[in-house]
């Protein structure tokens, strides 16, 4: 019964029920701010976040309460500090042919400046080494931001296979980044927008980005929301926090991030997939781009098998019938087929009932059971997002 | 956070316990523990008639983030719930010396108000884990 939650183990009467329920990133062990910190941590004190660690970084939970700073970007607009997340650029004459070497979607979709591509970097055996985004910044430039819990073995990766194309890696620890997400996002972080970019960035459409002197805006995010992430050398990042907070904008944690990217249905690595699972089996099959079939990128022959396996597991969204909340491992039972488990659980603040991601076995049902502290609750199979722009997209 | 109430005991364990005019003991989780667990969304109550072992699981709450057993401070038999957590969990953070209690309890013969803490010695204790 040890306390994996770094904020319960400060409650130590509060038992913990064994279930690891907390999300992936309050796994990791509790260390009294020992950790890196970003170049607005002495922001987030100031907001009165709760600090924990993340993946080596001191980073903010929550400022107070959770389940208002969701509501706010589903509503209105909230900031997140993702500083801690990395960011690597990609130069050389073959860095095209590279990156369609390297990751399971093509780059050579990417034929607009400015576009962004998500996918899947994959082991030889079709198993997630990580999921990214990909900015098209030219013929011979890209960018890439990767998770910061992977950021090690990511680079080794990257750097290994990037020899073989003479592709020039640079990390940009320097940079920090913040994501503005919400309905009103883009409105209020307009005016932090140099004057001369500020157009530019407001009339960029999904998924896109672009240099902005020597910021980066996209118009992308984590959360099922419209809005910004927007990358910009560290020394600017305090006095945009400031100022957004300042026109309205709610400061954001990783919990409330853990909480609308569940809604929004969008995967985290190291929960819903790892170097085992395959992205057939995390719910990304429409990441891999399968044509060409002579584009050999790393990890295609073992998807290739799976692809034609009749016993692939399916990836799901799951919706609780009975009272109670769903967690991340606890037991998914579908009668006469099998057992599952879920991948992500948790609490919609939106729904106000409890949702989930699940890999399940193969076949065609609807309905199943979900063990939760040795009762047998009810879920239903629901298409997801189960949330988007603000609206509920499953039935309730 | 707010000056504990004076008519209560407190264990380390962040639960506070309060004797009734009837004998029986209210009992919840402190303002520091709901604090910790952040916005509660569900809690699972025992059934009234329960017998609990002093120690033995009595409740959970589950907060957005995590789910958490509340362990009976004092062993006894279940004589009230607080239904209404059913439909608004968040009681328990708006007020969890009042409309956030979460059970009452009939106390066994080895309920001993001594092994608690007053609330100034539960404040010390809190002074000392802010430490």
């Amino acid at each position: 019964m040890l306390p994996s939650d770094p904020l319960l183990a400060t409650v130590p009467g509060i038992g913990y029920d064994g279930a690891p329920a907390a999300p992936q990133f309050l796994l990791t062990e509790w260390s009294d701010t020992m950790g890196s910190k970003t170049p607005l941590f002495d922001k987030h004190n100031e907001a009165g976040a709760r600090i924990v660690d993340f993946g080596g970084w001191d980073m903010p939970l929550h400022y107070g309460s959770q389940k208002e700073e969701h509501h706010a970007v589903r509503q209105k607009a909230g900031v997140f500090d993702v500083s801690h997340m990395t960011i690597v650029d990609l130069s050389g004459e073959k860095v095209r042919d590279f990156l369609r070497h390297l990751v399971a979607n093509d780059v050579a979709r990417l034929t607009e400046y400015g576009k962004a591509l998500y996918t899947c970097m994959l082991n030889s055996a079709g198993g997630v080494i990580d999921d990214l985004i990909v900015y098209y910044l030219g013929d011979t430039r890209y960018r890439l931001v990767v998770n910061a819990a992977t950021r090690d073995k990511d680079l080794a990766w990257i750097r290994e296979q990037a020899v073989a194309f003479d592709v020039a890696v640079a990390e940009r620890a320097e940079l920090a980044m913040i994501a503005v997400q919400g309905p009103e996002a883009r409105t209020l972080a307009a005016p932090c927008v140099a004057a001369e970019y500020r157009d530019a960035a407001l009339a960029l459409r999904p998924f896109f980005g672009m240099e902005a002197g020597d910021w980066f805006v996209a118009r992308t995010g984590y959360t099922g929301e419209d809005g910004w992430e927007i990358v910009m050398p560290a020394a600017d990042a305090p006095a945009v926090w400031d100022r957004l907070l300042a026109a309205g904008v709610a400061p954001c944690g990783l919990g409330a991030r853990d909480t609308l990217r569940l809604e929004a249905a969008m995967n985290l690595y190291g929960t819903d997939m790892d170097e085992t699972i395959s992205p057939l089996e995390a719910g990304l099959g429409w990441t891999i781009a399968w044509e060409p079939e002579e584009r050999r990128f790393i990890g295609r022959d073992a998807l290739e098998k799976l692809r034609n396996s009749t016993d692939r597991r399916r990836f799901v969204g799951l919706l609780l019938e009975d009272k109670g909340v769903l967690r991340n491992h606890q037991k998914v039972v579908v009668e006469g087929v099998g057992e599952g488990e879920i991948t992500s659980g948790g609490f919609s603040p939106t729904i106000g009932r409890s949702i989930a991601l699940a890999r399940v076995p193969a076949g065609d049902y609807e309905h199943a059971e979900v063990e939760v502290r040795g009762k047998l609750l009810k879920v239903r199979i629901v298409k997801t997002p189960f949330v988007r722009n603000g609206q509920i997209r499953i039935d309730v | 956070m707010s000056e504990l109430p004076g008519d209560l005991l407190f264990t380390n364990e962040h639960e506070w316990l309060r004797r009734e005019d009837d004998g029986s003991v209210s009992i919840g989780i402190t303002e520091h523990a709901a604090s910790a667990l952040g916005d509660l969304v569900f809690v699972e109550l025992p059934e009234v008639g329960q017998e609990v072992d002093e120690g033995g699981e009595m409740a959970v709450v589950e907060s957005v983030k995590a789910a958490s057993d509340v362990y009976a401070p004092i062993g006894g038999t279940v004589v009230a719930v607080n239904e209404e957590l059913a439909d608004d969990p968040e009681k328990i953070n708006a007020d969890p010396y009042g409309e956030g209690w979460i059970v009452r309890m009939e106390p066994g013969d080895t309920f001993d108000e001594d092994d608690l803490m007053s609330p100034d010695d539960y404040q010390a204790f809190l002074d000392e884990l802010e430490d």
